[in-house]
């Protein structure tokens, strides 16, 4: 009698386990606006994003296929603790450990960029990963031969199937699959979120940072994405790269030396700064503002009102700002299980 | 006299024959085929990849080892007047001297005879970015190993020829220009979408009919890209990419076409 007594509750435990489970399996909330963000700019009416999408884009974006010799994947440069940069890596090491000239960007609230690259030299999500994937220091392989392999495999003819309907692979799919992946990674659970959403409050320090952080950062890094997008000379000393920024892709001379305004979510995560990762520590980025901002050509008009170079800040200032900025960090993003390798 | 006499009426009968030959009726609601022929030469001499060797205008000998284009937006000028325009979907050519398939695309236009040719070598803006699943066949970013398309600035590469030259002071002799750029997409930038317009009359009209296939063939001289406005120079611009010198080759090239005959 206890005997069947146990049975049964073993029955009903395992069939809740099952039910849990198969729960797990199909809930799959899609893309989520975040109420205080604005409308974001990625074109979902032409990929609208699914959970086997998502899955997808997800094991794409893992997969060391993707490189010429199977060794670099698109998470090789952007490891998801950092906040999906090359934490510790000024400048990016690809394949055969070549080196690139700059820093990798965070795959983080891309659903809302109006371009892509520190260069904006890219304009629609689909099609940035070509760039890397070619790219002769990075993956050095064509997007074709990419697809050839995923056509060969046993795993991927299935999982497209799943995704788009058919198991044929070409380029938009493929793309598109990744741009699911990417435009989840959506970060907007940092301490900063929670305040602005009345849900918790900043210390003294950290408000008295924001309100100096709004008075001297804000134009460029504008709330509640952190960047407004534009493309800026922030002074930097023209290095041995002499690299020329968005002057590349537009052939302006007004644009030489700009870059595109980096985002400061999660930036305790994903140091080094600036384009060349030439800065290490926030405390050096802010050193630079106020000490180090050199007369380059077009340099922003922001950097030298009323004839002072640089943006005054007091070292308690300073603090203050890193204090507000280190609320920021989005700890739920960097450990979404979402969007870690599985 | 009388011989004369049969003799005109023979004549007569036979000019109105032609005639009424020149003018059957078009049915201008059934479509035909009408092929355009790009056939690159180098000067005076048949383009011959790898091994012909070439003068440009100033005076340096080359080769040419890769040409490849993009034609697209095909419109035609009916004698009449009307014009025709064949539909976008079905209107972009890759022309790829090593690759003789591509070099006469095929266009289906309504049946009439036509006065001039106008198309595009490049893509036009709106194509260049146009969602991804729209853009199939040669307009496929990663077709061709990406030849034909930067990924690092997104567009396409509308012009592509490669080679050596004694002149060149780039390592192997190598030359290169990859000429790009559809004006920009957030800031303006180059823009080097050119339109050409090719008179038909001269050299024969096309009087397409269905049943038959008509051809238009084009002479291509690959040397014009390094004469017209600006001279371009292999020993002092061996390499040309996305750059201001590329509108000065944009500029030259246009003048690579010319109608040399039509086969009806």
């Amino acid at each position: 009698m206890i005997r069947k007594k146990y049975i049964v509750l073993l029955l009903v435990f395992i069939t809740g386990l099952l039910a849990c489970n198969k729960d797990a399996a199909e809930y799959f909330a899609g893309f989520q606006q975040p109420s205080d963000f604005p409308d974001p700019v990625y074109h979902f009416s032409t990929n609208p994003v699914t959970s086997a999408g998502f899955e997808l884009g997800r094991k794409l974006f893992y997969d060391p296929l993707l490189s010429a010799n199977n060794t670099i994947s698109c998470g090789s440069c952007h490891i998801q603790t950092s906040a999906f940069t090359h934490h510790g890596h000024s400048v990016s090491h690809g394949i055969f450990d070549r080196l690139g000239t700059r820093n990798s960007p965070p795959i983080m609230n891309l659903a809302w960029n109006k371009s892509f690259m520190w260069d904006g030299g890219i304009f629609d999500l689909d099609l940035q990963p070509v760039a890397p994937i070619t790219n002769h220091v990075e993956m050095d392989d064509s997007v074709e031969n990419v697809l050839g392999r995923l056509r060969n495999s046993s795993v991927y003819p299935g999982l497209f199937t799943k995704a788009f309907g058919t198991e044929e692979i070409n380029s938009a799919r493929f793309l598109k699959a990744l741009s699911q992946f990417m435009v989840m990674c959506v970060s907007s659970n940092s301490k900063y979120d929670s305040v602005m959403r009345n849900q918790s409050s900043f210390t003294t320090a950290e408000q008295e940072g924001y309100m100096l952080f709004k008075e001297e950062c804000s134009d460029c890094h504008k709330e509640p994405l952190f960047t407004d997008q534009s493309f800026r000379n922030n002074g930097l000393r023209i290095s041995m790269v002499n690299d020329e920024g968005r002057y590349a892709v537009t052939l302006n001379a007004a644009d030489k030396y700009t870059f595109k305004v980096p985002s400061l979510r999660n930036l305790d995560y994903t140091p080094p700064y600036m384009h060349d990762g030439r800065l290490l520590t926030i405390e050096g980025v802010l050193d630079h503002y106020s000490d180090d901002v050199q007369q380059t050509p077009n340099l922003d008009p922001l950097l030298q009102k009323n004839g002072i170079k640089g943006i005054v800040l007091t070292a308690d200032q300073k603090l203050k700002i890193i204090a507000f900025l280190k609320t920021l960090n989005d700890r739920t993003f960097v450990t979404d299980k979402r969007f870690a390798e599985q | 006299m009388k011989y004369t006499f049969a003799l005109a009426a023979v004549i007569g009968l036979f000019f109105t024959a032609c005639k009424k030959e020149n003018t059957a009726p078009y049915n201008a609601s059934e479509k035909a085929e009408l092929s355009v022929e790009f056939d690159n030469i180098a000067g005076s001499s048949d383009l011959q990849l790898n091994t012909g060797v070439y003068t440009n205008a100033s005076g340096e000998k080359l080769t040419i080892t890769k040409l490849k284009y993009y034609v697209s937006n095909f419109v035609l000028t009916n004698t009449d007047g009307s014009v025709y325009t064949v539909p976008q979907d079905s209107c972009y050519f890759l022309i790829d001297e090593s690759n003789e398939e591509t070099h006469e695309p095929i266009l289906r236009v309504p049946e009439g005879e036509y006065k001039s040719l106008t198309f595009t070598v490049g893509v036009d803006s709106l194509r260049s970015t146009m969602d991804i699943s729209r853009r199939t066949g040669v307009l496929d970013p990663t077709s061709d190993g990406g030849d034909m398309y930067w990924g690092w600035n997104s567009g396409y590469i509308f012009f592509k020829m490669e080679g050596s030259s004694p002149a060149s002071t780039s390592m192997g002799n190598t030359f290169a220009y990859h000429i790009g750029g559809f004006g920009g997409y957030s800031s303006a930038t180059i823009n080097n979408i050119k339109t050409i317009t090719l008179d038909l009359t001269a050299r024969g009209t096309p009087k397409v009919k269905s049943g038959k296939e008509t051809n238009i063939h084009l002479m291509v001289d690959v040397l014009k890209m390094f004469t017209g406005t600006t001279n371009i120079s292999i020993a002092t611009t061996p390499m040309v990419m996305f750059s201001g010198a590329s509108v000065g080759i944009a500029n030259n090239y246009t003048a690579m076409f010319r109608h040399d005959h039509t086969e009806n």
